[in-house]
């Protein structure tokens, strides 16, 4: 599963470079959780970083050895390797404001 | 779930799955829960994850049972160097795909939290791992340490609880620790869901000096020693003193050893010490202890037996110089392998660690004769009663493997025969050496105190250290008690000279009877000659005399012839007959 969308600055506030955010998300299965948790990613990243985010979602389910490689406990776990430093994210994301802190993505738009 | 393992017991037996820690199995008579996760708890550096990974090692070289070790602390780098000290190669053991280290990185300041999580992850890590090599063990050092990645302690619960039935689901032998908490045994109350088995390791600093004790706290549905054991960390891994568990029923030897000094084995029925029996010597400074001790270790090599000796007080260099001498030479059988030195301070450890060291060692080196020397520096370590009961333990240890002991014990001459530490019940042989002093010297008297089941003798001997070995000389009893030294010389020449006197004596006497006797002769020969002489005398007087006689009845008869003529033949006739008359 990998969502691309379009490059280009569209909302690039002064002072701020556009970086290219590489997400990954971990689940176990397709669980009204995992679902849940993937929904909300979708929605952010479409809201706040469009065209500018790269997203992969790895079932441990499919690949167990993963969680071992990758350094995974909680499920759902969302890991962003870009930019850096590497941030991770644990729980549904259903609390935008503690996705947008944990990714430190700048709010769009203020009120 | 995988098939049960060779370890299985029936469904209503508990099974038991061996640690191979030496000393462990024999307290939980067998090993751990089969199946189940015990908890381990103590506080930091008490050995925990030693105990944890010794348990996968042992697993897999000794059961053949492949082990995941969950390490929340340490990285699989730092553990891998961390035990290689002890003799643990993991990585060999990961690369032969019978050991996991798995490393869980947990670092709060990176995680952020957005909604509601489980730790499903870590089941999947699991999961994948035990299919991977087929565990049958694992070890989870320290699980609490997710208290402090995640901030959901009623989750976090709910997780473990999870965890502990998802090991039982799998049949999983499994040994998680946990650190000791204010209280209580673990800081969240861990042993709330470890039902099974629970091990507390304890590490205590007593006058300076650390001590490890483990004690089994709860063991459901089995019968365990529920003593504070210690146990040694040290380059073999862990050892724990199993000590309680041994009673009086050893069996008993009639076969003799020689001391090595041909007058102590005559003191003692003229064999020796009995072997497997526990010999005591006790004495002051400088009473020949150490020598005893080596000349008995020469000798049981010398018969080609083993011999482990613990030396408290002296390097095993100084030993070997010092015995040459008294014209000992320990090196031959140390080359041989025979004989093994192993000398260390008293207060390196505590006296239960070195009790713990002295077991390991006598498994290893199987040797015939242990020699303790001196044990009163390890009595200094620790309140009598304690010492009594370690060395009862030892000594009962010694006995069922038939080992002779051999102790040595310093003690000030005044107390020696009290024997502070109260192990005078536990020995059979018991050898004092005194030191008396008397006419200006300091010389060393030995005597069997006691020795059980042989009629020893009551004498004080005389033991001397020579260049050629040692000597027991018979001591002179004296108005002031015994002699000995330059006095019992002196005493010794004394005897010779009036022996000598007498001699002398003697002889004069019967050179004056003989004289007398000589004399005598000689006046008889005298006397005898005398006698001859005048016999003779006489006997030419009588001669003479009747010479004359002859002459004048021969003149009378020519008288009568010339007067009467022929008419004087019946005068001659008469004359003949009457010769008197003339």
């Amino acid at each position: 599963m990998r969502d691309s969308a379009a490059e280009g600055p569209l909302d690039a506030e002064p002072g701020q470079p556009q970086e290219k955010f590489i997400l990954r998300l971990y689940i176990a299965g397709q669980t009204p959780r995992s679902l849940t948790a993937l929904a909300n990613l979708r929605k952010i990243c479409e809201e706040h970083l469009p065209g500018r985010y790269e997203l992969e979602v790895v079932d441990l389910i499919m690949h167990p050895k993963r969680a071992r490689t990758d350094q995974i406990m909680a499920i759902p776990t969302l890991v962003r390797s870009l930019p850096t430093p590497i941030a991770r994210i644990i729980g549904d994301l259903s609390d935008s404001e503690q996705v947008l802190l944990g990714l430190n993505i700048q709010r769009k738009a203020v009120g | 779930m995988r098939a049960p393992t060779s370890t299985i017991a029936p469904q209503d037996i508990l099974g038991k799955v061996p640690t191979g820690i030496s000393g462990l199995d024999e307290i939980t008579r067998g090993g751990l829960p089969y199946g189940r996760p015990t908890l381990i708890c103590g506080s930091a550096g008490c050995g925990k994850t030693i105990f944890g990974l010794e348990f996968l090692v042992n697993g897999i070289q000794e059961y053949n049972e492949p082990g995941i070790f969950l390490a929340f602390e340490e990285t699989a780098g730092d553990l891998a160097k961390n035990v290689s000290s002890l003799g643990f190669d993991l990585r060999t053991l990961e690369e032969t795909n019978k050991l996991i280290v798995d490393f869980v990185h947990i670092d709060r300041s990176q995680i952020a939290v957005a909604g509601a999580y489980d730790l499903e992850g870590l089941f999947i890590r699991l999961q994948s791992s035990v299919d991977a090599i087929g565990a049958k063990r694992v070890v989870v050092d320290t699980l609490e340490t997710i208290f402090s990645g995640f901030d959901n302690p009623g989750l976090l619960r709910d997780e473990i609880r999870r965890l502990f039935r998802w090991f039982k689901e799998r049949e999983l032998t499994v040994i998680i620790t946990a650190e000791r908490g204010e209280g209580r045994l673990t800081r969240q109350g861990l042993e709330e869901y470890v039902s099974d088995c629970v091990i507390i390791l304890d590490h205590r600093v007593i006058d300076q000096l650390s001590t490890r004790r483990l004690r089994v706290v709860k063991y459901r549905g089995s019968v365990h020693g529920t003593n504070e054991y210690p146990f040694l960390i040290d380059d073999h891994g862990i050892s724990v003193l199993p000590l309680s568990a041994l009673g009086l029923n050893h069996e008993v030897s009639d076969v003799r050893i020689s001391s090595g000094v041909a007058e102590l084995d005559e003191m003692l029925e003229g064999k020796g010490y009995y072997r497997g029996s526990t010999i005591l010597v006790s004495g002051g400074a400088g009473s020949g202890k150490t020598s005893l001790s080596c000349i008995l270790a020469d000798a049981t090599c010398r018969s080609g037996n083993r011999c482990l000796y613990f030396a408290f007080e002296e390097s095993p260099a100084q030993i070997k110089r010092n015995m040459r001498s008294i014209g000992l030479n320990l090196e031959q059988w140390l080359d041989k392998g025979i004989l093994q030195f192993h000398a260390s301070r008293p207060s390196l450890h505590g006296l239960e660690m070195h009790l713990v060291q002295i077991m390991r060692l006598i498994g290893e080196f199987q040797p015939d004769l242990v020699i303790l020397d001196p044990i009163s520096n390890l009595i200094s370590m620790g309140s009598a009663a304690e010492i009594n009961s370690i060395l009862v333990r030892l000594i009962d240890h010694l006995k069922t493997l038939q080992i002779t002991t051999f102790f040595g014990n310093l003690t000030s001459d005044a107390a020696s025969e009290a024997t502070e530490i109260g192990i005078s019940s536990l020995i059979d042989t018991w050898l004092l050496v005194r030191n008396i002093e008397s006419g200006g010297e300091r010389n060393r008297g030995l005597y069997v105190l006691k020795s059980r089941g042989m009629a020893h003798s009551n004498q004080i001997r005389e033991f001397q250290l020579t260049d050629n070995g040692v000597h027991l000389q018979k001591v002179y009893l004296g108005p002031g008690g015994v002699l000995a030294g330059s006095q019992r010389l002196t005493q010794e020449s004394k005897e010779k000279a009036s022996a000598l006197l007498l001699d002398q004596e003697i002889n004069s006497q019967q050179m004056q009877l003989d004289r007398k006797r000589k004399a005598m002769e000689a006046r008889v020969a005298v006397l005898q000659a005398e006698l001859m002489a005048e016999e003779e005398e006489l006997k030419r007087h009588i001669l003479i005399k009747k010479a004359e006689q002859k002459q004048v009845s021969k003149d009378r008869s020519d008288m009568g012839q010339r007067r009467q003529g022929g008419a004087d033949a019946n005068f001659q006739a008469e004359s003949k007959e009457r010769p008197d008359h003339a």
